[in-house]
């Protein structure tokens, strides 16, 4: 028949305009909300539905990337709180496809000698492709994509280039919106702390367990000291020793840099203030 | 690839193209030799014999599919420029490459256009970003850039006005210097560095007067009436460059007489950005995200095209680790579910085109939706994939598509991967595609309008380098899948969809059955999946952001939904292996499709012409590039 066709075309239509109401009728007020919600997003769902953006939102999920931001440490964090992560190494800047990022690497106020940490930090979101690869290749986990993707603004310059302040968010935060990334990264680094501090830690541990054993390995020596061999052990001690003396000396300039950073910090601080 | 650990081996007819070099090398000895530089395949042949060579190796040899020809500048290599020529038999198997080199100075080479009418966009553009005149060719104007440009922008030695630096990571931006915005840096009477013979009254544009000559306009009306009985007058309409039916900005200049067409000349560039350029300045690895923008209805395919053709590079190394079997499950996996998303979107807008307004594209667009949400969860965006990787993918699988509700958004969407892609594939794609074929196949309407419209028969479109449903439509059933397989598809049980009336039903149904073929595929690769659960996605260390290729060439080229698209990329220059391609071309499918556009809209109405152009399905971000 003649005009078969058309019709079975527009009887799809009009089943697809049935369930779009049907579905409504269904979930009624709780059509919005919780499992209901998911399921109208879902395969299963039926007739076209509508999310009412800005008042409703879709969660986006954890691997969505968006213009990235820097991880700093925990602003409660009881060593080092708003620490940077970044250690200014630049692999971000290099594989970035467009080059929209800016790092200036602070440098010790006396030597004048490069520290890793940034000083200065800028993202150009205008040129910012979203590509991801400053987070994927970034081997401190520093910078990471974010799930904020409302980033329209006024103002059409400045405001564009994101700074270090507008670009830190606490390691808390990525936490939050990537908990499987986020777990599987710190496994793969050894803990959920920096990875510098994870190696500091570890090589302290090492020292220590060293200690113990230069100690108990002297405490042997000196115990079979009155036995024959006394010559032969004294030389495994006097060799310890150093070894001993070496760890204090590394953790003295351990901290004499640590000092010098937070010299440093306090003094950015400061010159930050007196710009603002 | 030749590590063959996961991947069935490649024989098609291997042997074939070597006897046939050889049994060419006899027949001209004097005029084609081998291309014995390090890495590089095929055969030289002297430029001035070039269209005797070219027309035996399609006669004698079936050589009659001209897939790619592209220009090379070999500026402080060895100072010369060279055009490099892929041509395949339909009938399967790989490449016989074949190149022509010319010097740099009155850079010319003799038309091909007479062997494969396929050459004459590719060769128009080689004249527009090279400067390589083509002895013989009818229409010998700049395709991409507009009539009056000063300079071949794609010469190593030309240099743009806000030119920054050869290479990337470019040293201006870090680590030294005040932080500009990219507007600044680049606003008017700022680091503008012209060339020192720019002469900006040469930058005039004549693209205008040129278009319009030879189109047979300022008839004279009085003589016509003599001749003719009824008075009339040949009359030009500009469909485009802002014609919603366009699919961007495209433009077409159409000769009328009465409704009727007599000439179409297609005109494009306006989202030209030189993207090859762009690519030839990257590191290897940062292009990736770039050829996403290509085609960016199907960036996964674009994605995997790329990454093969510098894999074939990579392979020549010995570094190289072939991609794990689970990366290249998922990579079919992306790429045949983007074939998918491409052709909800081709068939939904060509109904557009005929009228149908948006009910069509909106079915076809919700489902698509379902796969974006699940590139969206595995890749991270719904469009700019970036998610293949030399040797691998970026990421496995996750675990569910939905982890947490975030701090921007409260809403929890939460399924697991596996559940959500067997329900995909099982469930909502095959039922959709059924409620589109019963939805349209049968209207009257669209039978009207589309049965027996924009014919192309076989012979023109395997001569006009055409490929994709276009090709198969037509009744050649060329596939790169099956004809020159890649990737797990020669374990794949899968039909190459044909058609054989070439009009724009037939492209319609075609998409159709390409798409059930799509759900095969994908119904094949579950199990697959399942199998290699928890497996190596990346084969080799993840970290490296600036690889080495090795000096060579290759060709990738993948089925991508729109037709055969092909990566040429070149590595020479450094011999540590340099961190920048020396030639990153692109075969873009929309855009050598276009190349029988005018022949197929010849004596059609001019309504057909947004019908006909919607049936190629192009993509203005490829065909401009």
């Amino acid at each position: 028949m003649y005009g078969l066709g058309i019709l079975k075309g527009l009887g799809v239509t009009f089943k697809h305009f049935v369930a779009t109401y049907t579905a409504d009728v269904r979930y009624g007020l709780k059509r919005y909300t919780g499992d209901k919600f998911e399921t109208r997003q879902g395969v299963d769902a039926t007739g076209i539905y509508t999310v009412q953006y800005p008042e409703e939102k879709l969660a986006v999920p954890e691997r969505f990337r968006f213009v990235p931001f820097l991880v700093v440490e925990d602003y409660d964090h009881p060593d080092r709180p708003g620490h940077d992560w970044c250690t200014a190494c630049g692999i971000c800047a290099k594989v970035c496809p467009p080059q929209c990022i800016w790092i200036v690497r602070a440098e010790d106020p006396v030597t004048k000698r490069p520290i890793a940490q940034p000083e200065a930090f800028f993202i150009d979101i205008d040129i910012c492709m979203n590509c991801g690869y400053c987070a994927e290749f970034c081997p401190f986990d520093a910078i990471k994509m974010d799930h904020d993707y409302e980033l329209a603004s006024f103002d059409r310059t400045w405001t564009h280039i994101h700074d270090k302040e507008r670009l830190s968010k606490q390691f808390s935060y990525w936490k939050t919106i990537a908990p499987t990334t986020a777990a599987e990264e710190a496994e793969a680094r050894g803990g959920w702390e920096h990875i510098d501090v994870i190696k500091e830690k570890k090589k302290k541990a090492a020292a220590e367990a060293q200690a113990a054993e230069t100690a108990a390995a002297a405490a042997e020596a000196a115990a079979s000291a009155p036995a024959a061999q006394q010559d032969e052990a004294a030389a495994p001690a006097a060799e310890a020793a150093p070894a001993a003396a070496g760890t204090t000396d590394a953790d003295a300039a351990r901290e004499e840099r640590r000092r010098k950073r937070e010299a440093a910090l306090a003094r950015k601080h400061a010159k930050d203030q007196d710009e603002g | 690839m030749t590590d063959q650990t996961s991947i069935a081996p490649q024989t098609v007819n291997a042997g074939d193209i070597k006897t046939a070099i050889e049994a060419l090398k006899q027949q001209f000895p004097d005029w084609v030799q081998d291309d014995t530089r390090q890495g590089y395949s095929g055969v030289l042949v002297d430029r001035n014999h070039l269209v005797e060579v070219a027309r035996t190796m399609r006669d004698q040899y079936g050589f009659d599919y001209l897939s790619s020809a592209t220009a090379v500048d070999y500026l402080g290599v060895e100072d010369s420029m060279e055009m490099v020529y892929h041509a395949y038999r339909t009938s399967g198997g790989p490449a016989l490459v074949f190149k022509a080199q010319t010097p740099r100075e009155g850079a010319e080479i003799p038309s091909l256009i007479d062997v494969w009418p396929g050459a004459d966009f590719q060769e128009r553009e080689a004249y527009d970003l090279y400067g390589i005149t083509f002895r013989g060719h009818p229409n010998l104007k700049r395709i991409l850039l507009w009539e009056g440009f000063d300079g071949h922008p794609m010469r190593k030695d030309w240099k743009e006005p806000y030119y920054e630096e050869e290479h990337k990571p470019f040293d201006s931006r870090w680590p030294k210097g005040y932080v500009r915005r990219a507007e600044e840096l680049n606003a008017f009477g700022k680091n503008v560095k012209y060339p020192a013979d720019l002469d900006l009254s040469r930058l005039n544009d004549t693209s205008e007067e040129a278009l319009y000559s030879g189109m047979g306009l300022g008839v004279d009306v009085e003589k016509l009436t003599a001749d003719e009985k009824l008075k009339t007058d040949r009359l030009v309409v500009n469909l485009g460059p802002h014609h919603p039916s366009t699919h961007g900005v495209f433009r077409m200049i159409v000769t009328l007489n009465g409704e009727t067409i007599e000439s179409l000349e297609p005109v494009m560039g306006y989202l030209h950005r030189n993207h090859e350029q762009i690519g030839e300045r990257n590191s290897w690895l940062a292009n990736i995200p770039y050829t996403d923008r290509l085609d960016y209805i199907s960036s996964m395919g674009n994605n995997h095209g790329y990454v093969l053709a510098v894999e074939q590079l990579l392979a020549m190394g010995n570094r190289y680790q072939a991609p794990t079997y689970r990366a290249e499950v998922i990579r079919v996996l992306m790429v045949e579910l983007n074939r998918l998303v491409n052709h909800y979107w081709a068939i939904g807008f060509l109904l557009n085109d005929l009228g149908a307004f948006f009910t069509p594209s909106l079915y076809a667009i919700a489902e698509r939706e379902k796969i974006l949400d699940f590139f969206e969860a595995v890749a991270g965006s719904r469009m700019m994939c970036n998610y293949m990787r030399f040797q691998g993918v970026y990421k496995d699988l996750p675990e569910r598509i939905r982890g947490v509700a975030n701090l921007v958004n409260d809403q929890v969407r939460d399924f697991n991967t596996m559940d959500y892609l067997t329900e995909l594939i099982n469930e909502r794609l095959p039922r959709s595609i059924d409620e589109l074929d019963f939805f349209l196949t049968d209207s009257e309407i669209i039978k009207a309008r589309t049965i027996g419209v924009g014919y192309l028969p076989p012979e023109m479109a395997i001569a006009y380098s055409c490929a994709g449903p276009l090709l198969r439509a037509s009744g050649v059933p060329y596939d790169v899948r099956r004809a020159d397989p890649y990737s797990i598809y020669p374990e794949l049980d899968f039909d190459v969809a044909v058609r054989y009336h070439g009009d724009i039903y037939d492209r319609y149904l075609i998409r159709l059955d390409e798409m059930r073929e799509s759900v095969r595929i994908l119904k094949q690769i579950l199990p697959r999946l399942e199998r290699t659960q928890g497996e190596d996605f990346f084969a080799g260390n993840k970290s490296i952001y600036m690889p080495r290729v090795p000096l060579g060439e290759a060709y990738g080229r993948v089925e991508n939904p729109k037709g055969e698209l092909g990566y040429y990329v070149v590595s020479q220059g450094d011999p540590k292996g340099p961190q920048n391609p020396w030639r990153y071309h692109v075969r873009a499918p929309s855009f050598i499709n276009l190349t029988p556009l005018g022949q197929m809209c010849k004596g059609q109405k001019v309504a057909d012409v947004v019908a006909i152009l919607g049936s190629i399905d192009i993509v203005l971000g490829e065909t401009d590039r």
